[in-house]
């Protein structure tokens, strides 16, 4: 049914630009604030870049890159960065997911700790979309000799 | 029987685009999702957060202000969705690793 094909034109063109896509997904994560884009569409991005040398190299070479383990973990952290800045602004007194507070440990003013709290948030999604998109291609490949 | 299928499917057409005819028009400052106080009474949230965004939380762009900061929970929720289908993935087709399956 599938049958991998070793093109050099493909593999040279899909490791050289799948860095590309990571550092726009980057910029797509860390400029949320301020133009269109934040955690869900960098973490898309980022797994794209993943995917693509996936699809590229196969599965066996691509486990250098991103191995097979990290996806789900990765996206339970990512969750878990999400759930603990909420936790942590209830530790501090506030409201859960009440960003104000997060003021007493960083030093930062009030307003610009709620700009914070949303970079960490985001992170968070990102992180978390990342990885468990990557997981859900590699758990519906399981078991393909042919990947 | 195809007849049938083409006339329901014209039926639903036509009831579609009448449903469509009386929405306001995109951008219109009169009609009750714009305004300041709903037909209720009370004050609309949206004009709330185009209002208070900025000053809030220093971040220019007001729809991350209202995904990550006034709707948290929601942006949470989303999260946790994608986590959950990602471990029903996991689970359901993950190769489960026998006794005697030795490798890592």
């Amino acid at each position: 049914m599938t049958r991998k094909v070793d093109n050099p034109i493909v593999s040279l063109v899909s490791r050289l630009v799948s860095p590309f896509i990571m550092i726009y997904a980057l910029y797509v994560i860390f400029h949320g604030h301020y133009s269109p884009g934040g955690g869900f569409q960098g973490g898309t991005m980022l797994a794209a870049a993943v995917l693509l040398l996936r699809i590229s190299a196969g599965s066996e070479i691509s486990q250098l890159q991103f191995k097979k383990s990290w996806g789900t973990r990765m996206g339970s952290m990512g969750v878990l960065i999400y759930f603990g800045t909420g936790f942590l602004c209830l530790l501090l007194g506030g409201n859960f997911l009440d960003y104000h507070y997060l003021a007493k440990i960083l030093p930062v003013s009030d307003v610009m700790a709620r700009s914070w709290g949303i970079l960490f948030v985001e992170i968070g999604v990102g992180i978390a979309v990342m990885g468990l998109l990557v997981a859900i291609y590699d758990d519906l490949l399981e078991g393909n000799p042919n990947a | 029987m195809k007849l049938a299928n083409y006339f329901i499917l014209i039926i639903f057409c036509a009831m579609m685009i009448f449903g469509t005819l009386s929405l306001p028009n995109r951008g219109d400052l009169d009609t009750n999702l714009n305004r300041k106080i709903s037909p209720a009474g009370t004050p609309n949230a949206g004009v709330h957060y185009i209002q208070h965004a900025q000053h809030d939380a220093h971040t220019p762009n007001m729809v991350t202000v209202t995904l990550a900061d006034y709707r948290g929970y929601d942006t949470m929720g989303e999260t946790t969705v994608i986590f959950t289908a990602a471990l029903i993935c996991f689970l359901l087709l993950r190769k489960k690793r026998g006794r005697n399956d030795q490798e890592s």
